[in-house]
């Protein structure tokens, strides 16, 4: 399977798109950066809002720790869909090609051409996130240098000490890595079912959309099936940035308020990507292949 | 009709007698303060705040008289109310113009203090009503109360240790009125409803508090103007 | 062993549709097996089952003496196959394309064993470019060293002239009998080019509506005692009457428009052409044809 593994990432990363898409990504995180540096007072002027009314803030809030978080927020989009342009692609775009079925006639089994797929995938996910931490927040640090971190929750504001940040932002692009992973199990799921990416790369995409929406709902009838969707616990990076306090309502360092949440949120991610990655097995083995 | 006109007299010249022990008083405590001309201090900030969560923050205070006062934060990020922040024992006891009322005892952290009312007389003062806690013993002030037209009402409590002799505390507590927060989802992008009952009523808490412990202050060693 | 290929009664169904339906042959070592049906015949869906690209409904296949559901894997790496288009990356050169194909099918691949393939095929000097930029024979060739570049035993080309030109056909033509006589490789052929298939396979199965209708070698199918002889004539109707009230007459076949044609014994011909001569019967052409696409639509229809 090694070497069905090398093969599919030797083709992922021969195709042009895949470059355009780390490009993609770092034209936007760049042109949103340079935004930020000649405009970034007003951002943060709206984002504290009332709050200066009552207070004086004083230091560095536009700091590279800061544009990062916006960044991270304003990438939730982009990054699933060049996710699903490259998953997407993964078995339709060799159905479209013809090569689906010589490559299902060489002896190597069906579970292993899906495992040795998926995981070129990751690989491509993971390395797209890379590049998306690489340009958010070590770019932005360097940009924009560092400070304490001030970040604004519906019902609290928190602000995080500059030397207690790194290790969140290690933490959530980790477990940005399990949540895009998801997108690409998903986009790989369907891919099946298609001879044309286009198809599975816009039903990943509207399917993420969709749920995103319910998720921000609070309607009784989605709140039920809330806790089941991916898309609910894909933000659950943020809860990197939420801190424990005290007795006296002072800040206990390397602590995060709701941990359980984040581990929660990544099981349940996990669980989809197991889940997912399964039925694309199970129908894949038991698929003609007639194209 | 003897006995009231006595008593009124002798209500008179007691309330002669404690209006001048007032003035007395405070004379001795801006003859403290008055041995500082200028300092640079070192202080940890606690914010307690209900809906901030906050580090423990570093500043550095420059003051220099009669009222420059000056907070720098050279790392991190200081959240601080905005107004009464700025206002010290120094400027309320600089302010020349008040009238001063006698506003009996208190007990103030187990040591009994005089309580004073400060009016200042100038319509155009910020300041609508000092109260000052002072301990007679040690001529200090322990706890100030201030109305302000701009930016509501705020206290402020000192304790002292190495430098009570010249009134420049080690602690101070300042506590003061906070609004409502709320900030919508659209801008947090934060769908979920995670606090429970008793986390959302502690939100509720109207009173914020932040406090301050001095260290290594530096004395009457010039301060330049430029610096404020 | 010289079964290489055994199937039994097999059947696939899509749906409502008996896509093939019982349907059993057997290839033997060295053959060049003709594989012959009209479109929709089930030629496609029945290679697609031996290569394990469609579930059979029913029926056992055999290869290499081996069921190929429980040894797929073994199987399958010693087959070489094409399936219609040759199955390309566009995108990648045809070097590329026959590394990644070669390491797939299991074999040691070394820059060497490469560049010998395309050799043969010669595409030696287009290595590195893009098979985008490739003609369809071209791309072909590329798809056959694919095909090849393991060293199967058993190879399997489902329409391999599709879209070449008379010069690729002929290519493939020699190529096929090149690899049956000198490389003794067994070869399974399906193609709509009936007289592609007659001159390259030694044996023949013809399928239609999914079931076999004859299997046999090409010697017996085309029965040179029954070669039809057609003659060109510039008074069709005159010729055939005076044929008709000859000795000639029984072999004659319905009057066509444009041509008199009769079934006759291949031997029997000089003397037809002599009775032509004497009838006084202005002859343009006389041709004979006992060739598979006349069998073939002969059973077929």
């Amino acid at each position: 399977m090694y070497t069905l593994f090398k093969v599919e990432l030797f083709k992922i990363f021969k195709r042009q798109r895949t470059y355009l898409s780390f490009i993609g990504i770092g034209a936007f995180i760049i042109i949103i950066q340079l935004g930020l540096k000649v405009d970034g007072k007003e951002l943060i002027e709206f984002v504290l809002g009332d709050l200066s009314n009552s207070f004086q803030f004083n230091g560095k809030m536009l700091n590279g720790y800061f544009v990062c978080f916006v960044l991270l927020q304003s990438l939730l989009v982009h990054v699933p869909l060049l996710i699903a342009l490259i998953s997407g692609d993964l078995i339709s775009g060799e159905a479209n090609m013809g090569t689906l079925r010589l490559l299902l006639s060489k002896p190597i089994s069906r579970t292993e051409f899906v495992l040795a797929k998926f995981s070129a995938a990751t690989v491509y996910t993971l390395l797209l996130l890379v590049w998306v931490a690489f340009l958010s927040l070590f770019i932005s640090m360097f940009i924009f240098g560092t400070d304490d971190m001030f970040l604004l929750k519906n019902d609290y504001a928190v602000q995080i000490a500059e030397n207690d940040v790194f290790w969140r932002y290690i933490g959530a692009f980790f477990f940005a890595g399990i949540a895009m992973t998801t997108v690409a199990a998903l986009a790989f799921f369907l891919s099946q079912f298609s001879e044309n990416s286009l198809g599975p790369i816009v039903a990943t995409m509207l399917i993420i959309i969709i749920l995103t929406i319910f998720s921000t709902m609070s309607i009784p009838i989605f709140n039920r099936i809330k806790p089941f969707m991916f898309t609910t616990h894909m933000v659950a990076w943020k809860e990197f940035f939420d801190v424990k306090v005290d007795a006296e309502n002072i800040n206990i360092k390397g602590s995060i308020q709701h941990f359980e949440k984040i581990i929660h949120s990544a099981l349940i991610l996990l669980i989809h990507i197991v889940a997912f990655v399964s039925l694309t097995i199970f129908t894949i083995r038991k698929k003609d292949i007639l194209s | 009709m003897r006995h009231s006109t006595f008593f009124f007299i002798l209500f008179f010249c007691l309330k002669a007698t404690s209006a001048q022990s007032n003035d007395d008083l405070l004379k001795k405590v801006k003859t403290k303060l008055e041995l500082v001309n200028d300092y640079i201090v070192d202080a940890k900030m606690r914010t307690n705040v209900a809906f901030i969560k906050a580090p423990i923050g570093s500043i550095k205070i420059y003051f220099k008289k009669p009222n420059l006062l000056k907070i720098v934060k050279e790392k991190g990020i200081s959240i601080l109310p905005k107004g009464g922040i700025n206002i010290n024992t120094f400027s309320i006891l600089g302010i020349t113009d008040y009238t001063t009322i006698d506003a009996g005892e208190s007990i103030i952290n187990g040591i009994k203090t005089k309580v004073i009312k400060l009016l200042p007389l100038n319509e155009n003062s910020d300041v609508v009503i000092s109260t000052l806690y002072i301990d007679e013993t040690t001529e200090l002030i322990k706890k100030t109360s201030i109305t302000t037209k701009e930016n509501g009402s705020f206290e402020m409590e000192f304790t002292y240790g190495t430098f009570a002799n010249i009134g420049l505390p080690d602690k101070m507590i300042f506590t003061f009125n906070v609004k409502d927060y709320k900030m919508p989802k659209g801008i947090t992008l934060d769908f979920e409803d995670n606090l429970t009952k008793e986390e959302k009523a502690k939100l509720k808490n109207k009173k914020g508090k932040i406090e301050f412990i001095y260290s290594n202050y530096i004395i009457n060693k010039g301060i330049a103007n430029n610096m404020f | 062993m010289n079964e290489i290929i055994i199937v039994e009664k097999l059947y696939k169904t899509f749906g409502k549709i008996e896509a093939v339906n019982d349907l059993s042959f057997t290839v033997n070592k060295g053959d060049v097996y003709g594989f012959l049906g009209q479109n929709g015949a089930g030629k496609s869906t029945t290679i697609r089952m031996l290569l394990t690209l469609v579930a059979p409904t029913n029926g056992s296949i055999k290869i290499f003496g081996k069921s190929l559901i429980h040894n797929r894997k073994n199987i399958l790496s010693d087959i070489g196959a094409m399936i219609e288009r040759p199955d390309l990356y566009e995108y990648l050169s045809a070097y590329n394309n026959l590394k990644i194909f070669a390491q797939l099918s299991g074999i040691r691949v070394t820059e060497k064993i490469l560049l010998e393939q395309l050799e043969v095929v010669g595409l030696k000097n287009r290595a590195k470019d893009k098979v985008k930029t490739f003609s369809q024979g071209m791309k072909q060739r590329l798809g056959i060293a694919i095909a090849l570049v393991h060293n199967p035993s058993l190879i399997i080309l489902d329409e391999p002239t599709n879209g070449l030109d008379p010069q690729g056909i002929a290519d493939i033509r020699n190529l096929i009998i090149s690899l049956s006589r000198d490389l003794k490789k067994t070869v399974l052929i399906s193609s709509h080019l009936l007289n592609e298939i007659e001159q390259v396979a030694t044996r023949i199965l013809i399928i239609d509506k999914g079931k076999k209708i004859i299997e046999g070698t090409t010697k017996e199918l085309l029965n040179p005692e029954k070669t039809i002889v057609k003659i060109e004539t510039n008074d069709i109707k005159n010729a055939y009457q005076l044929l008709l009230n000859s000795a000639w007459q029984q072999h004659l076949q319905p009057l066509n428009a444009n041509y008199i044609s009769l079934v006759i014994n291949q031997n029997d011909i000089p003397m037809l052409n002599k009775k032509l001569v004497e009838l006084n019967i202005e002859v343009f052409s006389l041709q004979h044809r006992n060739n598979l696409e006349d069998y073939f639509l002969k059973i077929t229809n």
